[in-house]
């Protein structure tokens, strides 16, 4: 008996955060010498509630003396006698999933098929993004409107996900996915319109531009800051899950978004919860002008996923099939158990980060340019498309120039068209409008008409 | 005197036997006509479970809110009650909760998020403003977001610098949000149930010494569709010669004031705000203009405070009604110190208010003079 004192005293220390007391503990167990009952204190807990899976509270007192393992809080692991870290540095990387080569040859026979129809609008879309990044970018630069972000590079991560999505499933944006909201039906004009802020952009000119947001799309108004829509998505998934509907949430950063404490907290609080949500990283190798060896020293992001108890993949953020089989397997997983999945997408930022950026200051215009041409999305997939003659030269010439036309025509119109009226800087503050600001819009028009001269014209009232 | 009996028994949490109460039911009993008292913490549970006995969607989320029945016990039972999925024990991560809550609320839920300070509210503070706060402007009204952050808020006792702050001031700035500051049991389960219905994201801040304070309650307050309107603050006590406007626990010490200061003849109007976010300028504008002084009170630091923007009110709309300067009395302005003599003076007790008012009332020399 007094072999196993030590080993008690090891377990009360435990069993001391359950109200125990002592005493109660050894005299049940030491006038019992032969069974292994369960002690009165045990009856005195507080009920617990077991909404997951969760071990016997009282498995730990079942080793029978066997010391190769123990349960501790947190389970069963087993014990090493060998002084031994775990490597900082993988001996390899995790491997990443990729369905095409490089010039658009099938390698993989592990992909979830494309139908033709799929296939062709995935392609459109993915020229059309890119046609309306150059025309936009553009615009910026001539001065007609005060922002622009590309997505250049990454057209295959936006299209293919969004593919892969149903219209059902709640999308949460960083900044770089306007594609997912093209896939989905928002339309030229209505990005347009966003720019230029004008009477017709559904946000009413609220946000600077790449700002977009459309309730009726399930994709959720960009906002600046970065990386909160991780927390909103969870938060949002937790909503479908009690609603029980057959849909997930995704939500989409980068690598730099990975550093902050919305990831970490989102993450974990995932798993925990069991909420289905599908968390995409675009590891597009920069946030601004840090590269990812300033931000991580960890293998990548897929390798997080582990750690937090979360299902994970790298995959091809250039392969355009490999990213629709990735999302398409990670919508089934999420759905069916009701938890989260990670994906990491590798790609290049083949764009400045904004208008506001010239990367050339901190990167070689030769890297730029070899992943722009060798690595290509677009042209990688037309590849692909060519080969199952779905696609033609000429077709891909009067998509180029019909898209061109559509976007330039998009611009002149939303250019053209009005700014919001003057009502619209007081509504939405809140549900209702609050009398103060009803005071304060009477106050305004009344000094503009005093003032006329000292207004713009192009400001409705 | 009375302060200190009054913080004593406050802390050791036994309202009874005690002068102060004895005081505040003579004061309310002109107010209400009932036998019914009710402590702010059954107020607040009460409130809670009623909303989401009423509403499938409405669900709580915080540390300790679930198996440890609150930090508090605000949230006493309630997970017996309606389960682990609508009483969401949460990893230590207010960052993390409040924006899940966020993201709840943009899609169809009405989560009470609770800090167990708002001290700890800083951590997620960027969700508060730009998640919760900005979002329905920001999207034109595509997104609502019906999500309340509730929890004890302002100086307890004897906790520190980093557990005694009062945020009233800097969430009362922000466009966006509703900004509600209950002190009596009336208070606390009619405001906390109009903000969980409320469409727009609240801050609730209670107080963690009056949790254990009983208030008598009519048989109105207790039914389950009482409501307080947000936005109107309630003249706790009429007075003809200075208007003293106050929020929370202070409420308690300016009736204790206004008591004294009666018995030397001055007649002290109490205004118990109620509500930082809107605002009720009118109420206290009209007050104002019928007793010609000011003294606001609050707990929080001085500079741009609540008190500032009430006498920036009063200035504006009522000038020419001001018989003197408007005194502002608040918490002193250094981080809360912890020993109990050093903390008394951090924080605005009964004498400081009387002699403020005197002070308006040129019954007494000016501040200077004075300790």
């Amino acid at each position: 008996m007094a072999l196993y004192l030590p080993i008690l005293r090891r377990k009360i220390g435990y069993l001391a955060m359950m109200n125990s007391t002592l005493s109660n503990f050894k005299t049940s167990f030491l006038s019992d010498k032969n069974s292994i009952t369960t002690p009165d204190f045990c009856n005195s807990f507080s009920r617990r509630f077991h909404s997951s899976k969760a071990d016997n509270l009282f498995d730990f007192m079942h080793n029978g003396g066997d010391s190769k393992e123990l349960n501790f809080p947190g389970g069963i692991v087993k014990f090493t006698s060998q002084l031994k870290f775990l490597a900082d540095v993988p001996e390899e990387r995790v491997h990443c999933y990729r369905v095409l080569d490089d010039s658009g040859q099938l390698i993989s026979n592990d992909f979830v098929q494309v139908n033709k129809e799929t296939a062709v609008k995935m392609y459109k879309d993915m020229v059309m993004l890119q046609t309306m990044d150059t025309i936009f970018y553009e615009a910026q630069r001539q001065g007609r409107i005060s922002f622009y972000l590309t997505a250049n590079g990454e057209e295959a991560i936006n299209i293919a996900s969004a593919a892969a999505l149903s219209m059902d499933d709640l999308v949460f944006p960083q900044y770089r996915e306007a594609g997912v909201l093209l896939w989905r039906g928002f339309t030229l004009q209505e990005f347009a319109n966003q720019c230029f802020g004008n009477k017709e952009d559904n946000g009413k000119g609220r946000q600077m531009p790449i700002h977009y947001g459309s309730n009726k799309h399930n994709y959720f108004t960009v906002a600046s800051t970065v990386a909160t829509q991780i927390s909103h998505a969870v938060g949002a998934a937790y909503s479908l899950k009690m609603e029980g509907r057959d849909a997930c949430t995704i939500t989409y950063f980068g690598d730099g978004g990975t550093s902050t404490g919305d990831f970490h907290a989102a993450l974990n609080f995932a798993a925990v919860m069991e909420v289905p949500v599908i968390f995409f990283c675009r590891n597009n190798g920069w946030a601004i002008s840090t590269p990812v060896s300033d931000q991580f020293r960890s293998d990548g992001i897929v390798v997080r996923g582990k750690a937090y108890g979360i299902p994970s993949i790298r995959v091809d953020g250039n392969d355009a099939l490999a990213v629709f089989s990735a999302v398409c397997m990670a919508r089934t997983m999420a759905i069916r158990e009701g938890k989260p999945v990670l994906i990491e997408a590798l790609a290049y930022r083949a764009g400045h980060h904004s208008t506001s950026d010239d990367s050339s200051k901190y990167r070689p215009i030769e890297e730029i340019e070899w992943w722009k041409e060798a690595q290509n999305p677009v042209t990688r997939f037309r590849e692909w498309l060519q080969g199952e003659g779905l696609w033609t030269t000429q077709a891909e010439t009067e998509l180029r120039d019909s898209a061109r036309k559509e976007v330039l025509h998009a611009i002149q119109v939303a250019e053209k068209a009005e700014k919001p009226t003057v009502k619209e800087i007081f509504t939405d503050v809140y549900d209702v409008l609050p009398s103060n600001l009803r005071d304060q819009e009477k106050s305004l028009r009344e000094t503009i008409e005093r003032h006329s001269q000292d207004y713009p014209i192009d400001v409705p009232l | 005197m009375l302060g200190v009996i009054r913080r004593r028994v406050a802390c050791k949490g036994n309202p009874a036997l005690n002068l102060e109460q004895g005081i505040r039911v003579i004061a309310s009993r002109a107010f209400s006509s009932t036998a019914k008292e009710m402590t702010v913490r059954d107020a607040l549970n009460s409130a809670l479970d009623e909303e989401m006995s009423a509403d499938p969607k409405v669900f709580l989320m915080g540390e300790e809110v679930g198996e440890y029945q609150g930090a508090y016990k605000i949230t006493k039972g309630l997970l017996d009650k309606y389960g682990p999925e609508r009483v969401v024990d949460t990893p230590i991560t207010e960052a993390g909760f409040a924006g899940i809550g966020v993201g709840a609320a943009y899609y169809g839920l009405r989560p009470v998020i609770e800090f167990m300070t708002f001290n700890f509210s800083m951590q997620a503070i960027d969700h508060i403003i730009n998640s919760a706060a900005k979002s329905n402007y920001m999207s034109a009204g595509q997104i609502s977001v019906p999500i309340v952050f509730r929890g004890p808020n302002g100086a307890a006792a004897g906790v520190g610098a980093q557990h005694s702050q009062c945020y009233a001031a800097w969430f009362g700035a922000c466009p966006g949000l509703k900004v509600l500051v209950p002190y009596s049991a009336e208070d606390a389960r009619g405001l906390l149930k109009a903000a969980i219905r409320d469409p727009d994201p609240v801050v609730f801040l209670e107080n963690e010494l009056l949790y254990g304070e009983s208030f008598p309650v009519s048989a109105e307050v207790l039914d389950s569709s009482f409501c307080l309107p947000i936005g109107k603050a309630k003249i706790e006590r009429e007075g003809k010669d200075v208007t003293i406007t106050t929020f929370s626990k202070m409420v308690g010490y300016a009736l204790q004031a206004a008591e004294i200061l009666a018995n030397e003849g001055i007649s002290a109007e109490v205004i118990n705000l109620r509500s930082i976010r809107p605002l009720d300028r009118s109420t206290i504008n009209a007050s104002v203009r019928k007793t010609n002084r000011l003294v606001t009170v609050e707990e929080g630091f001085p500079q741009h405070g609540v008190g500032a923007e009430i006498c920036a009110s009063v200035v504006e709309e009522s000038f020419g009604y001001l018989d003197a300067p408007v005194e502002r009395i608040s918490g002193a302005d250094v981080p809360m110190p912890y020993a109990a003599n050093l903390e008394r003076l951090a924080v605005p007790q009964v004498d400081d208010i009387v002699r403020a008012v005197k002070r308006a009332c040129y019954r007494s020399s000016s501040l200077a003079a004075t300790a």
